[in-house]
């Protein structure tokens, strides 16, 4: 648990970059700070491992005040992943995930085997380990980052704009990674980002910074989309928010009717393991587009019903034969419950 | 007789003179840029890490570098208490042009380093002392190194300027060829020795800078 109790950082020219911030984070899971440039999300995450100081108010980890311990003893129980990963390019990519280990103390040789254990982890290979990072690709390089981060096995991961400097698609996959990693590691994860995409899609709790390091809502992914506490939270998370807050909504609860229903005058063709191949209509056959199965979600089945020529989407089992069809309608329907459902237990929209 | 069976007869009547004057040079020319390159450590840290340094520290090493080298070689010894004939002199000399042009290229050199990779390393729990000689100045490497060449082959010229002071170096080469009424022989020699010093010095920097920073070449490549 991180708590910050009151923090103000104030700079000498009078500027304050985070004023009076109270926030709890807990345990386990990620928790996110989003909001725009200059709200004091980046000081703020800096403040816990020290890198910057509060000029007021106090920060514990576990009960204990940041300040207690010498502060590169404390960094080094802190894993901290930068932008542009940082990584030291005068060393191989092993001995670059080896730094804390190193500097804590572990003897040389068991760092480096460690270290290529932790590369194969990250989904590099280890023979990467032994280039340079610039030898590396820059979603390569922010992987080794993530592994430097975790070489010691902190129980708190930093995570500073780690993504923000890689193309969408790697974006996307070092997204993916993260929570594969976390899935399997779940360390308290606090994450800054300017994009609230990346907060909704990694977040387990997402704090949203307005300026001056004031919290303007402190929530669950789903939450925040569904109930923004202000204008100023509904402006950031921005357009599209009904249809992006369905995928939070699994796809195994959407109702399905058999696949022979003929929908809009076209009948689902399958071929001979009854696997889906087409929609077939009195003009010819018409491209399937895409199926869904039970772990997808709502937004999934929505976009393969918008697609659909049948304005269906079919639902595979997990040896790819159709079992279902979820038709505009019965989609809608559902929707609609689940919407009623969402926000009779809070306070409206 | 031609001139270049001058050159080898010359050779022949003096190699051991023409050697002490190598080895002299060579001496005089390098051991400034080692005491030079040690120097600008602290204070080209001092110029890149405190904005109050940096001025004073930089006019400074300009100034240095404005006076004329004759015109040092022949004060120093007023200033010091040394002979005028002390090759000391030269070793001093030649140390303050150094450090006057190290200085700034570690400074440079230090302010080149990534501030990502420095605040990397901070989260990473090092102490400054530590950041500095296993992160800093080894990324500040390839800058210093590159002044380091431009120290040593401008102190290889300058060297043969204490020559008219009597200091031995391949300068004697020179003076003795002027005062045989512009004798070829020695000049040539003199002159080729320094070329041939300066190239396979500059030669032997580049081996260092290969051996030290093996990173920096693979990131150029990319």
């Amino acid at each position: 648990m991180i708590e910050f109790e009151n923090v103000t950082k104030r700079y000498p020219d009078g500027t304050r970059a985070v004023d009076g911030l109270s926030l709890t984070v807990p345990s386990r899971g990620i928790t996110v700070f989003v909001g725009p440039s200059g709200c004091g999300k980046t000081t703020s995450l800096r403040m816990i491992n020290r890198m910057i100081d509060p000029t007021e108010g106090r920060i514990l980890i576990d009960g204990d005040d940041v300040t207690a311990q010498p502060p590169a003893r404390l960094r080094r129980s802190i894993g901290y992943v930068i932008q542009h990963a940082g990584l030291f390019p005068h060393r191989t990519v092993v001995d670059n995930v080896a730094t804390v280990p190193v500097l804590s103390g572990v003897p040389r040789r068991t760092a480096r085997a460690a270290a290529y254990e932790l590369l194969e982890r990250v989904g590099l290979t280890a023979q990467m380990g032994d280039r340079y990072p610039a030898q590396l690709s820059g979603g390569q390089q922010q992987r080794v980052g993530v592994a430097r981060a975790l070489a010691a096995d902190p129980p708190i991961l930093l995570m500073d704009e780690p993504f923000s400097a890689v193309d969408p698609v790697v974006r996307a996959e070092l997204q993916a990674e993260l929570l594969r990693l976390q899935a399997a590691l779940d360390k308290t994860i606090v994450m800054v980002t300017h994009d609230i995409d990346e907060a909704i899609k990694v977040g387990d709790r997402v704090a949203v910074f307005a300026d001056g390091g004031r919290i303007a809502q402190f929530d669950e992914p789903e939450e925040l989309l569904a109930r923004p506490a202000d204008d100023f939270v509904r402006g950031f998370v921005g357009r599209d928010r009904g249809y992006r807050g369905l995928s939070f909504v699994a796809a195994g609860d959407v109702p399905v009717r058999p696949i022979s229903t003929a929908v809009a005058g076209l009948v689902l063709v399958v071929d001979a393991e009854g696997r889906p191949v087409a929609w077939r209509g009195p003009g010819g056959d018409l491209p399937l587009g895409g199926t869904f199965s039970d772990g997808d979600t709502v937004r999934r089945v929505a976009d393969l019903a918008i697609l659909s020529p049948a304005s269906a989407a079919v639902r595979v089992d997990d040896r790819g034969r159709a079992d279902g069809l979820v038709p505009h309608e019965d989609l809608a329907t559902h929707i609609r419950e689940h919407q009623v459902a969402l926000l009779g237990d809070g306070g409206p929209g | 007789m031609s001139l270049g069976s001058d050159i080898v007869d010359y050779v022949e009547l003096n190699h051991e003179d023409i050697v002490d004057a190598l080895v002299a040079h060579v001496w005089l020319a390098l051991v400034p840029v080692a005491i030079a390159l040690v120097l600008s450590l602290p204070l080209g840290w001092l110029v890149h890490r405190f904005g109050w340094a940096r001025h004073p520290l930089l006019t400074l090493s300009s100034v240095v570098y404005t006076i004329p080298s004759l015109a040092l070689l022949l004060l120093l010894p007023g200033f010091i208490g040394t002979s005028i004939l002390d090759p000391v002199n030269v070793l001093i000399a030649l140390t303050l042009y150094s450090l006057a042009l190290l200085v700034r290229t570690t400074a440079d050199g230090l302010g080149s380093v990534d501030e990502d990779v420095l605040a990397a390393a901070t989260a990473m729990g090092y102490r400054p002392l530590r950041r500095w000689l296993s992160v800093e100045l080894p990324l500040a490497l390839p800058v210093v190194l590159a002044g380091a060449r431009i120290a040593t082959v401008a102190n290889v010229s300058m060297v043969s300027i204490s020559a008219l002071l009597g200091i031995q170096s391949l300068g004697q080469l020179f003076t003795r060829g002027f005062q045989l009424g512009f004798y070829a022989p020695p000049i040539i020699i003199g002159l080729v020795l320094s070329v041939l010093l300066a190239i396979v010095a500059d030669a032997a920097l580049v081996l260092v800078q290969r051996f030290a920073t093996p990173w920096a070449r693979v990131g150029a490549a990319r």
